[in-house]
């Protein structure tokens, strides 16, 4: 094929002339095809709303076990938390922990024989520099800007456990089993999780947007104060303010929002 | 050239093998799939979008639905209507299709594809209507 200057000018203005074709065609197609109308997206009016939330417990008033039971129970049956019960594939939101292991490094030789023994609640803190988001490689688990809750998108989660590594409070689970036929009474408001996703306490997210409290706050008789931490007004920092508290692993800097008056 | 006979013989069985599936299936079409709508959605009369709409993008809907609630906490939706919906696929969505097996999986089986949405979310199962 003989190829002279004049061809391949002749080419070069049909080729440009055809760029032009798309914007012509997206203008008639616009006229085709009203506007579609829009939906809003909006927030709950009677939500809850922090910058960040926080947690009191007042441990003085938690003297054994059956003291715990109600709030662990209670956060079990609203979210579906199953009871396994080999060991290795318990699934915990909140429950209770000797002092020893909630708050290592702060134990006396010789401890009061009260503290002893006693079970301390522990639960997700919801770090205000959270080491699980940071190790998710997926943003499945993610600090919520609006209120500061460390949550878990579980449609996201891959399974690799990293976040379960990097938690040094151990409020992580794994579903290495089909969670559904070990859930005593499923409540079919909340989903269900499935095998191979990591779940954790949510501070009660789907309560706080409906205006209720979490549950177990609501259930403990006024031993557990939930607030906003940055509000100097707010119930949680009269608590702070008034009461000598402590934190689990405070010198890690992971910033846990959970206070525990002892 | 001389080969011209090997080729075509080949190019035709290629080309039968190749649209076998279609003409061995001919006339014999999956019926299109029909739904059954529950007492409390034929009440409703129209979903939180348009049927139209619905059937055409309600993965897309449920994709925004899931990260707005997820992630950015907001959890109403006012339709173009001006209704005002809670966004849950277990609590609102699934309250009025509460019949999976007649509504879900008819489209759902037609289409072949197989969502997980219900190995999390509970299919509200309440008596067929």
């Amino acid at each position: 094929m003989d190829s002279s200057r004049r061809r391949i000018l002749q080419l070069l203005g049909l080729s440009s002339l055809a760029l032009t074709a798309r914007p012509v065609f997206n203008a008639f197609a616009k006229d085709e095809h009203a506007e579609k109308p829009q939906a809003i997206i909006k927030d709950s009016e009677n939500a809850l709303k922090a910058k960040q939330w926080a947690l009191v417990i007042d441990t003085r008033q938690f003297e054994s076990e059956e003291d715990l039971e109600p709030l662990v129970d209670v956060c079990n049956e609203v979210h579906n938390v199953p009871h396994l019960s080999e060991k290795r594939h318990e699934i915990k939101w909140i429950w209770g922990e000797h002092y020893h292991n909630a708050f290592p490094g702060k134990a006396a030789r010789f401890l009061s024989e009260e503290v002893e023994h006693k079970p301390f609640l522990v639960l997700c803190n919801h770090c205000e520099n959270p080491p699980c988001v940071r190790a998710c490689p997926t943003q499945a688990t993610f600090k919520r800007e609006s209120d500061g809750i460390v949550l878990m998108d579980f449609h996201r989660c891959i399974g690799c456990r990293f976040c379960m590594a990097a938690c040094p409070f151990g409020a992580r689970s794994f579903n290495y089993r089909d969670p559904r036929p070990f859930i005593k009474e499923i409540n079919d408001k909340f989903p269900t999780r499935m095998k191979g996703v990591v779940e954790k306490c949510n501070f009660c997210a789907e309560r706080l947007a409906e205006g209720q409290l979490p549950a177990c706050v609501e259930v403990s008789e006024g031993k557990l104060t939930f607030g906003d931490l940055y509000d100097p007004e707010s119930d949680v920092r009269e608590l702070i303010k008034t009461n000598f508290t402590i934190r689990r692993k405070q010198t890690l800097g992971t910033e846990p929002s959970v206070y525990y008056i002892v | 050239m001389k080969d011209k006979k090997f080729i075509m013989t080949g190019v035709i069985i290629f080309f039968i093998i190749v649209t076998f599936p279609f003409w061995y299936n001919r006339g014999k079409a999956a019926p299109q799939p029909e739904l059954v709508l529950t007492a409390k959605a034929k009440a409703a009369k129209e979903c939180v979008r348009s049927t139209a709409y619905m059937k055409a993008e309600h993965m897309q809907l449920l994709d925004v639905w899931r990260d707005s609630v997820v992630r950015r906490g907001e959890r109403i939706y006012v339709s173009p209507a001006g209704k005002e919906y809670t966004m849950s696929l277990t609590n609102t969505c699934l309250d009025c299709h509460s019949n999976k097996a007649d509504f879900c999986d008819r489209c759902h089986n037609y289409a072949s594809v197989r969502p997980y949405c219900w190995d999390c979310h509970i299919d509200n199962p309440k008596e067929n209507s």
